[in-house]
């Protein structure tokens, strides 16, 4: 600590952080601006769930309840789940490689800051006469034609939220490509680097078509064009076409840095290195080229020729290999390994697992004629929660728990961490898997009412959903807990973690690696 | 920190970045008040389009004075030109999504929209082929007959389209030209071929700008004409827009190489403003190509 000392010289106050250059802090930043987030659409969920509660319309209108089910998911992929990995990136990328920091840190600064601004448009759009935007969050035309002006502040903070991610991307692969310490070769690479080198080729090819997309709503809106109407010659399918080029990468562009994580915890708990590296590293770039040549499998209900029906359907399965090798992979890791539990390696283990069975819901949806009878039900909204929480946002929570000591210099209280976990976990699938059940027996989403016969299971669902965001409590307390003081974090903090972010110091100095280490 | 001395480069903070946030969030939202009828959209956006020149001027003026004083080193310099060559692609992909929309449209929508139930049932008569502006819009008549109101009539390749393809690959020459003389230090040579380049391309976008005048007065061409005139106006308006922001930093790195900055061994900025014209020319032929051509 004393040592590095000199390296602290920062300004204080609000300009160190509207300013900064330094990727911790901006590390940090993106960490918290995806807390605020989460905790907004958090709040968005419960609304959806206590007018879901019982059959009937009792707590909101519909029109509030379709802007609701919009930003949620809008708020939760675009503010939530992708920053908080930019901020992990952020803070681990350089340390893990041995950089000083990330290639261009006047850009990364510029990135994180047009979050705030897009957030705060998207959220301005309930001011608008009309509400927020309710076309769902894949804001299909015509639907999303017709909107009021709330949709115009949504296409724009798309647009802004586009171009922070564009350069966030373009500035992690710079970091990872050209500033490794000497020695350490692209295949000698923490995974977890791999995946968001591979994930920020993934934002730099599909954000844009998003933007493309977004940009002829907005024309079709206000300035005559007829790209998504028939009558001058177009096709509100093609939207849909061209929003889900960009919509299954982004899938993965949330998950992958997902894996990358579960690929450094589950290795430290169990003490062994892990299982077949390269084959890990091939399997994500397989899953990223694979989610190219997929994307009308979300659509196999709109009407496409068979063989367009079939040919996304074969590609669609075969993603199953190379994320059944990841699993296997992560299995075999732990195979014989001297395993200990602690709060990470519950998030990993439990992501694994929920992560697989929404994998095999997914399967499931890949089969053309069974999506049939499961398009646009719960059985689609459990299956993409079974992914996004119980892959990504286990993996957050696990990512957290891993680092929080090294960001910190101090532990966090283990008994409440297991107890946050157990909680977590038990609400999670109380809440989710019997949506499951609701799809299969034919429960539309994104309807406020419905028959008397999903009662059960809805109420089942909303209980679960207030446990589950009630007990994130203790997490803020745990978090903010380790932040103040506590038991204070060795250098290496685990016993089995491996790594160059695990040589510094803990807390880890302002600056790291200003001179570069050699990697054997 | 400086990386003179072979150490990393650090910059340090700026208060740049967020201030082109802020420009940005006051264009967008003046931009979404003024689409939607608000008288005080258009100031709005004008403000924030001024915070973001004025931010342009000021950020990139330090970086050109952090590069001219010496302090970035080699591998600074690649990360600009890692920086610069992601750029390029995330542009294409933007480009990709309308020329995906285009062959979506002429393969698949429009067949679609004018045989079996969709013409019988939907759109009786509608006969379809391209160019279209689908069963509701103007007719498409012959080039050079008079067009009348409900109707539209095309440009075709072989007039401007074809000067302009021969300007941009021609300014793809200069521009190449010119970067041979600054490598071999011919600082006149490279001030004589750089302005050439320049002088192409807003030679490019004055026939443009004629074209466009021609086809919304004369040929009922216009952004509301169906899908063909979607498809065209978006996908020319947003390669002019984009020879408009190359044309701009071109004539930026001419005054440059006029005041003497540049040396043969280290000129990213020249590379870089010279591979986004390159990538204007690729998108051109496309264009030229599918738009215009076949």
């Amino acid at each position: 600590m004393s040592e590095a000392a000199h390296h602290e010289e920062h300004p204080t106050g609000i300009s160190r952080w509207l300013f900064t250059t330094n990727h911790k802090d901006i590390g940090t930043l993106y960490l918290w601006f995806a807390f605020i987030m989460a905790v907004i659409g958090g709040l968005m969920s419960l609304v959806i769930r206590s007018e879901l509660w019982a059959p009937g319309l009792q707590m909101v209108d519909p029109h509030f309840f379709n802007q609701m089910t919009t930003v949620h998911a809008l708020i939760m992929i675009f503010g939530f789940v992708m920053p908080a990995f930019v901020g992990l990136a952020n803070w681990q990328i350089p340390m893990m490689i041995g950089a000083p920091d990330m290639a261009l840190p006047r850009m990364n600064n510029w990135s994180f800051w047009i979050l705030p601004f897009a957030g705060s448009l998207l959220l301005l759009s309930f001011l608008a006469p009309g509400g927020g935007p309710s076309a769902g969050w894949t804001i299909y035309p015509p639907l999303s034609v017709q909107g009021g002006a709330g949709m115009d502040f949504t296409i724009l903070a798309i647009h802004m939220l586009g171009i922070s991610s564009i350069l966030g991307s373009i500035n992690i692969i710079a970091t990872i490509l050209n500033m490794r310490a000497p020695g350490m070769k692209l295949m000698k690479m923490p995974l977890f680097v791999w995946s968001w080198l591979i994930t920020a080729f993934l934002l730099i090819a599909a954000i844009p078509v998003l933007a493309g997309a977004v940009t002829m709503l907005l024309t079709d809106r206000h300035f005559g064009t007829h790209f998504f109407d028939a009558a001058g010659g177009g096709d509100p399918v093609m939207f849909q076409h061209v929003f889900w080029f960009f919509g299954h990468p982004e899938v993965y562009i949330l998950v992958l840095p997902a894996f990358g994580v579960f690929s450094q915890i589950i290795p430290t708990f169990a003490r062994k290195p892990l299982f077949g590296y390269t084959s890990m590293v091939f399997a994500t770039a397989t899953i990223a080229f694979l989610s190219f040549i997929v994307w009308a499998h979300h659509m196999y209900t709109v009407g496409m020729p068979l063989s367009g029906e079939l040919f996304f359907m074969y590609a669609t399965m075969l993603i199953a290999v190379p994320t059944g090798v990841k699993v296997f992979n992560w299995i075999s890791t732990m195979w014989r390994g001297a395993m200990t539990f602690e709060t990470p390696m519950l998030w990993a283990i439990a992501g694994v697992f929920t992560f697989t069975l929404g994998g095999l819901s997914g399967l499931m949806l890949s089969i053309t004629p069974a999506d049939f009878q499961y398009h646009d039900t719960y059985f689609v909204v459990a299956h993409f929660h079974y992914v996004i929480v119980g892959g990504s946002v286990f993996a957050l929570f696990g990512a957290v728990f891993y680092w929080l000591p090294k960001w910190t210099g101090n532990m966090y209280d283990e008994t409440l961490g297991k107890w946050h976990f157990w909680l977590t976990f038990i609400g999670f699938h109380v809440t989710f898997f019997p949506q499951h059940f609701l799809g299969l027996a034919g429960m539309p989403r994104r309807i406020p009412d419905y028959a008397l016969q999903f009662a059960e299971f809805n109420v089942i669902s909303s209980i679960g959903a207030f446990a589950t965001i009630a007990v994130q409590l203790i997490f803020f307390y745990l978090a903010f807990k380790a932040m103040r003081g506590g038991e204070k974090a060795t250098d290496q903090v685990w016993e089995g973690a491996e790594g160059l972010e695990w040589t510094v110091a803990s807390p880890a100095p302002y600056h790291t690696f200003a001179t570069p280490p050699q990697v054997r | 920190m400086s990386a003179a001395n072979g150490g990393y480069y650090l910059p340090e903070p700026s208060k740049w970045p967020v201030i082109t946030s802020m420009g940005l969030f006051t264009m967008a939202l003046g931009f979404v008040l003024m689409i939607n009828e608000t008288a005080a959209g258009k100031w709005l956006m004008l403000l924030g389009a001024a915070i973001i020149i004025y931010m342009m001027f000021r950020w990139f003026g330090q970086v050109i004075g952090e590069s001219e004083r010496g302090i970035y080193n080699d591998q600074v310099d690649m990360s600009f030109r890692l920086g610069m060559g992601w750029f390029i692609f995330s542009e294409v992909m933007f480009f990709a999504a309308f020329f995906g929309a285009l062959f979506y449209v002429r393969q698949l929508s429009v067949p679609w929209l004018s045989s079996g139930a969709e013409e019988q049932l939907l759109w009786p008569g509608y006969e379809g082929g391209w160019p279209t502006a689908g069963p509701k819009g103007p007719a498409l008549i012959a080039a050079d007959t008079p067009v009348e109101a409900g109707q539209f009539s095309t440009i075709g390749a072989w007039g401007i389209p074809a000067i302009n393809t021969l300007l941009l690959l021609a300014s793809g020459v200069t521009v190449t030209i010119a970067h041979w003389a600054l490598k071999q230090g011919q600082r006149g040579k490279l001030i004589f071929w750089l302005a050439a380049t320049v002088v192409l391309g807003v030679v490019f976008l004055f026939l443009q700008a004629e074209e466009y005048m021609h086809a919304y007065k004369d040929l009922g061409l216009t952004l509301k004409a169906g899908v063909y005139g979607a498809t065209f106006f978006m996908l020319t308006g947003f390669h002019g827009f984009h020879v408009t922001m190359g044309a701009i930093m071109l004539t930026v790195i001419l005054f440059r190489c006029i005041k003497g900055h540049f040396t043969p061994e280290h000129h990213f900025a020249f590379e870089g403003v010279a591979w986004y014209w390159h990538f204007v020319d690729v998108v051109w032929l496309g264009l030229f190509v599918f738009v215009y051509w076949i």
